[in-house]
């Protein structure tokens, strides 16, 4: 069960990281919102990982640490206000420069150049 | 009176909160009235709190009568309520230049306004590293709508790359966290700092990644060297008060890894005794040395006022790098005069840029000042100040970082580095000067509008800090030794705020 969970928490921050570093708006914000799946994913495992434990004593033989699942419920909602902002940001942004570029202006790809210079191509 | 240490964070919420309600919410001048008495409150409280801590000691307050280490505490000890009190004193400078128009940008500016305070004074006070984090984010969440107040193209792609870089950011503090408390067991700092030194091993070893993450996150606010990009453009494209109120936020950065790296990964924590030492260390250097080229490469007043504060960023951490009780106390000395200057500063810049046309702030030569005597004194004692020439605040402050060095090799590093960048301030204001105030051609601009009374009062207020720093130096520094000296002693810092342990 550890493994499968580490892979699955380190498969969605690599997605989030490579598309947090995308040029455009969209998959940013895609990107963040995954990487605050993972955060939340690892926030919960960094009580351990435990079976048939309730957060309550007396209700099972073993309990789990119910602090992290606190923590989860503070991040959980703290992203979600936070991606929103994100998504609102990205739209305004979007009208205001004329474009979805997270820098404001398009890049001038070396295709381009080369055909208004005259290249080859 | 027990419950003070909590005002600081009560006071802008409530006030916050009420002007977000009808009969206020509906009417901008009862707004602006709200919000001087608030500010006004804010500060009065923070001193109230700061000659508390200093005539009965430290105040633990525990809230919902949760003790230590399981509930969270607020910890007002010297370090926390003198950043606290510059927080007061600042918001209610800024408010009294606010309000005489440059809040009507947008809609929500007061609240938050009040919001914003509330996240940087419970970041100062609190002692849990999880609660550090929500008021990071409160903070945060209000300083990203503060930055678009007023709107325009530049503000719309500064806030873009703010907002994702901080968001990162709050990812990476989050996977810090969550290792840290998977390893240690706690959230508490003090509690932190007594069970760090048990660590061994493997599990050292992970706790090292997560104090190494969360100094990348600190250094994102602090403006570290590789994660400084973000700042020129954000603070000089962000409105004059919102930019001044920005000043304290790279400081909020700076006291994070004041406490955690001192306190919790000080010099009692074992293993992983002193682990941001060596990254710090170089990092602050390169951080002054991009601030000074930054510093000649600015083409306006704003981005000049903006790479000052990277320069004090640098120094500040270099102070946290030599790890030492003098060092700690000149930093602390500095933060409170470098806040106060680079705030002065971007108000100034906004007034500057009013009266001169369509110059604006830039370097070029323009219509002359609708109040130069006026402009001039204010820029004369700013430059004096942020360069660090005596009498004023940052000459002590800069002197006492430079005595703080404790090996040869840091003094032949730290002196050139920070010399050079006084050089570097005193020559971009005096090239500022020389252009802003004797280049001019044509008649005063038609549009332009002598400064308002209350935007002079929020200024001078911000410049009289600087020359009252020199006169009560003594017992400002005599301060500032003492807090310095809480921080570094263990027994002070983590045990004694811990009931029922003994080191």
């Amino acid at each position: 069960m550890e493994g499968l969970y580490a892979f699955c928490v380190g498969l969605l921050t690599a997605c989030g990281i490579f598309l947090a570093l995308r040029g455009r708006s969209f998959s940013v914000v895609i990107g963040l919102t995954l990487l605050s799946y993972a955060v939340n994913l690892f926030l919960f495992a960094s009580g351990r990982l435990k079976l048939n434990a309730a957060a309550v004593l007396g209700e099972s033989e073993q309990y789990s640490d119910p602090l992290p699942q606190a923590l989860v419920l503070t991040a959980i909602v703290i992203g979600f206000a936070m991606t929103a902002f994100a998504v609102i940001l990205a739209m305004r942004a979007r009208a205001d420069l004329g474009n979805d570029h997270v820098d404001g202006t398009l890049p001038t790809l070396p295709n381009d150049l080369q055909q208004k210079s005259g290249g080859n191509q | 009176m027990q419950h003070l240490s909590i005002f600081p964070i009560l006071i802008p919420l409530l006030f916050g909160a009420i002007m977000l309600l009808p009969p206020i919410s509906r009417d901008a001048s009862s707004q602006r009235i709200a919000s001087i008495i608030g500010t006004l409150f804010i500060m009065l409280s923070s001193a109230g709190l700061l000659f508390q801590v200093a005539t009965e000691g430290v105040q633990i307050y525990a809230l919902g009568g949760w003790q230590a280490p399981f509930g969270i505490a607020l910890v007002a000890d010297k370090v926390s309520s003198l950043m606290v009190l510059l927080t007061g004193f600042l918001s209610f400078a800024i408010m009294l230049y606010a309000v005489s128009g440059q809040d009507k940008g947008g809609a929500y500016f007061h609240p938050l306004f009040m919001f914003q305070i509330m996240g940087i004074n419970g970041a100062f006070l609190t002692g849990d590293i999880f609660n550090l984090f929500v008021f990071f984010e409160v903070l945060l969440i209000a300083s990203y709508a503060l930055l678009i107040h007023a709107g325009g193209k530049q503000k719309t792609q500064a806030a873009l790359h703010y907002v994702i870089l901080n968001l990162v950011g709050s990812s990476l503090f989050l996977f810090g966290l969550g290792i840290l408390y998977g390893t240690l067991g706690t959230l508490n700092m003090a509690d932190m700092a007594v069970k760090v030194g048990q660590l061994e091993g493997e599990t050292a070893t992970l706790a090292k990644t997560g104090a190494l993450l969360l100094l990348v996150v600190f250094g994102l606010k602090a403006a570290m060297l590789p994660m400084h990009f973000w700042l020129p453009k954000t603070y000089a494209s962000a409105s004059a008060p919102v930019a001044a109120l920005f000043a304290i936020m790279t400081k909020v950065g700076v006291y994070s890894i004041f406490r955690v790296y001192t306190v919790i990964f000080g010099e009692s924590a074992g293993e992983l005794a002193n682990i941001a030492t060596p990254w710090l260390w170089p990092l602050a250097l390169l951080t002054i040395a991009i601030g000074t080229i930054g510093v000649f490469a600015s083409p306006g007043i704003k981005t000049l006022s903006a790479n000052l504060v990277i320069i004090s960023s640098g120094s500040l951490l270099a102070c946290a790098a030599i790890n030492s009780e003098e060092a700690t106390s000149a930093a602390l000395y500095y933060m409170v005069h470098s806040t106060l200057a680079s705030a002065g500063l971007f108000l100034l810049a906004d007034l500057m840029a009013r009266q001169r046309g369509k110059a604006e702030d830039r370097f070029v030569r323009s219509r002359p000042f609708v109040q130069p005597r006026l402009m001039g004194f204010g820029f004369a004692i700013l430059a004096l100040s942020l360069v660090g020439m005596p009498p004023l605040s940052g000459f002590v402050g800069k002197v006492m970082i430079l005595q703080s060095t404790q090996s040869n090799a840091q003094t032949m590093w730290l002196w050139p580095l920070i010399l050079i960048g006084s050089l570097a301030a005193l020559i971009a204001f005096s090239r500022a000067g020389t252009t802003l105030f004797w280049r001019h051609n044509g008649s005063v601009a038609a549009e332009a509008e002598p400064a308002k009374p209350s935007e002079v009062a929020g200024i001078v207020l911000l410049l009289l800090a600087s020359p009252l720093l020199v006169l009560f130096g003594g017992d400002v520094s005599e301060f500032t030794q003492q807090a310095a000296h809480y921080l570094h002693d263990i027994n002070a810092s983590a045990y004694a705020l811990l009931p029922g342990v003994a080191p």
